[in-house]
């Protein structure tokens, strides 16, 4: 029962950093039906940009909690400015031209991104410091969940909270909405489109930034490489839940994440891979729109 | 108010419109007829910004619209409801009619346009909860027209409103453009297909054939036009 729940934390813990980069994929198919497949690459900045910060931090003599916040509100800024740039020159331009165009742009500018860092940084892996704190109160339960797992469920568990929150009552939100439900009815209500597709890569940086901070001090190093394989399972993750739904890549993530984990635990880690893309087609071949995806009834 | 000036409108290499011009006093109800494919949709959406013009201007209160954003045009108060009606399906009636008003920031005159449009069409402040994909056609078209309404609208552009829908209904929502026009002072172009009944709202009317304005004259005289009558009228 012991092993299980240890499974089980660990399971939800990587379930919900997949969803939190999901979110970002989901997000944007859902407003301009295209996979972003740059996006691995923002998580991956954003952790490199947290141990740079921590790095210099740590020499001037910072501690612990306080570089963890610092670092993840500047690693957040920059994948926010990234996502933004990305959009605006790989996305933008191609706005009106065939699907193929700006799907082959998103791999482009994947592949510009790992090689930038690789070159700007190093091709090894580097060293992350253990930024999240050791906390006393969770001891005694310290054989199931540990510090850092808490911490990730608490963090991704807010930001989903206010992003939900963000989408259902602000004013950007609705017009969020809007855009993904009929483009050409939000431009002809007086919505900004542009400035809404926009907002949307913003935001799905800013949670993939969010996850690679956490991952970083979670896993204890990081490479330029990191960010394929993340957005690999992060796109498997909403394509499970159904793609374009916000729910639906959370819920993806974390059967995701769960049914790795179980793989690892119970069977053999090599064996992890295998399991979490065979739900993934046993899914497609049973729900082919995802577990939450549907085609939604209209009457004309 | 509105002044077209010889617009032409392309798709890629194909001309649309060719050099149409049409006015719109304030007050005034215009209709626009023509058949499938005549270009009254595309009349439209250049007016609003969606495929601008090559060539031509379109004026709105004496300041030209053309390569305007069509966020600016709507701000201005040149709003549209279009063919098909295009609720967004997934939100409530409630939210469609607010983010008809998404642009205005004076939160007492949106609540007091709502209780205005929730009035003119009971039904809506019924469904108010409502997902807008549920609704049958004539509520929605209903919705639409409100949530155009919202936007507070100086010049309000009709692209088929009686698309699909029963007689009975089509009756009302024409009763209804009416009232708003003398009502709510809101200038009306109407596009229809079903032109006796927009020739007997409208004041003046417009005949378009192949993206070409045919003829322009009072609605009565179009009504008793020989060419129209029978083109367009069945008589």
């Amino acid at each position: 029962m012991e092993y299980f729940l240890q499974l089980f934390s660990s399971g939800l813990t990587r379930g919900s950093i997949y969803a939190l980069i999901a979110l970002g994929y989901t997000m944007v198919y859902g407003i301009i039906q295209l996979i972003n497949f740059a996006h691995g690459e923002i998580y991956m900045i954003g952790a490199f940009v947290a141990l740079i910060v921590s790095g210099v931090l740590t020499i001037y003599g910072f501690s612990g909690a306080s570089i963890l916040v610092f670092a993840a509100v500047v690693a957040v800024i920059y994948a926010a400015a990234y996502g933004y740039t990305l959009e605006r020159i790989a996305y933008r331009p191609l706005r009106g031209a065939p699907r193929l165009s700006p799907l082959i742009s998103a791999i482009g500018m994947s592949i510009f991104l790992q090689n930038y860092v690789l070159l700007a940084q190093t091709p090894d892996f580097l060293p992350f410091p253990a930024l999240i704190p050791e906390f006393e109160f969770i001891e005694p339960l310290a054989h199931i969940i540990g510090s850092a797992e808490l911490v990730i469920l608490t963090v991704s568990t807010i930001s989903m909270i206010a992003l939900t929150a963000l989408i259902k009552y602000s004013r950007i939100g609705k017009a969020m909405r809007a855009t993904q439900q009929d483009m050409h009815m939000a431009r002809l209500v007086g919505i900004d489109v542009d400035r809404v597709i926009s907002v949307t890569f913003v935001i799905g940086s800013v949670l993939a930034a969010i996850g690679g901070v956490l991952v970083g001090s979670y896993i204890g190093q990081i490479n330029f490489y990191i960010g394929f394989m993340a957005g690999i399972k992060a796109f498997t993750a909403a394509v499970l839940g159904g793609i374009g739904n916000i729910p639906g890549a959370v819920l993806g993530g974390l059967v995701l994440g769960l049914s790795e984990a179980f793989a690892a635990g119970y069977i053999s880690s090599a064996y992890e891979d295998v399991f979490a893309f065979g739900v993934l087609v046993l899914i497609l071949i049973l729900r082919p729109a995802g577990l939450l995806g549907r085609a939604v009834k209209q009457k004309v | 108010m509105l002044k077209v000036r010889g617009i032409s409108t392309y798709y890629g290499n194909i001309e649309a419109l060719h050099a149409v011009s049409l006015d719109i006093a304030e007050g005034e109800i215009i209709t626009l007829i023509g058949a499938n494919g005549a270009g009254k949709t595309t009349t439209l959406m250049s007016i609003c910004g969606l495929t601008p013009p090559r060539s031509g201007d379109i004026e709105f209160h004496g300041q030209s619209v053309v390569g305007m954003k069509p966020d600016r045009i709507v701000q201005m108060g040149l709003v549209q409801v279009p063919e098909g009606r295009r609720i967004f399906p997934n939100m409530t009636v409630l939210e469609n009619l607010e983010l008809g008003a998404y642009l205005r920031r004076d939160r007492q005159g949106v609540r007091q346009d709502l209780d205005y449009v929730m009035d003119l069409f009971p039904i809506l402040a019924e469904r108010r909860t409502q997902m807008g994909g549920t609704l049958s056609g004539g509520e929605q078209q209903m919705l639409a027209i409100s949530r155009a309404l919202m936007a507070k609208p100086k010049l309000l552009l009709l692209d088929e409103p009686s698309l699909g829908l029963a007689p009975l209904v089509i009756k009302q929502i024409f009763e209804i453009i009416r009232k708003i026009n003398q009502e709510q002072e809101v200038t009306v172009f109407l596009v229809e297909q079903n032109a006796n009944q927009a020739l007997k709202l409208a004041h003046r009317g417009y005949v378009m054939e192949n993206g070409r304005i045919r003829f322009n004259d009072t609605a009565d005289r179009l009504l008793n036009n020989d060419l129209v009558r029978e083109a367009y009228l069945g008589l």
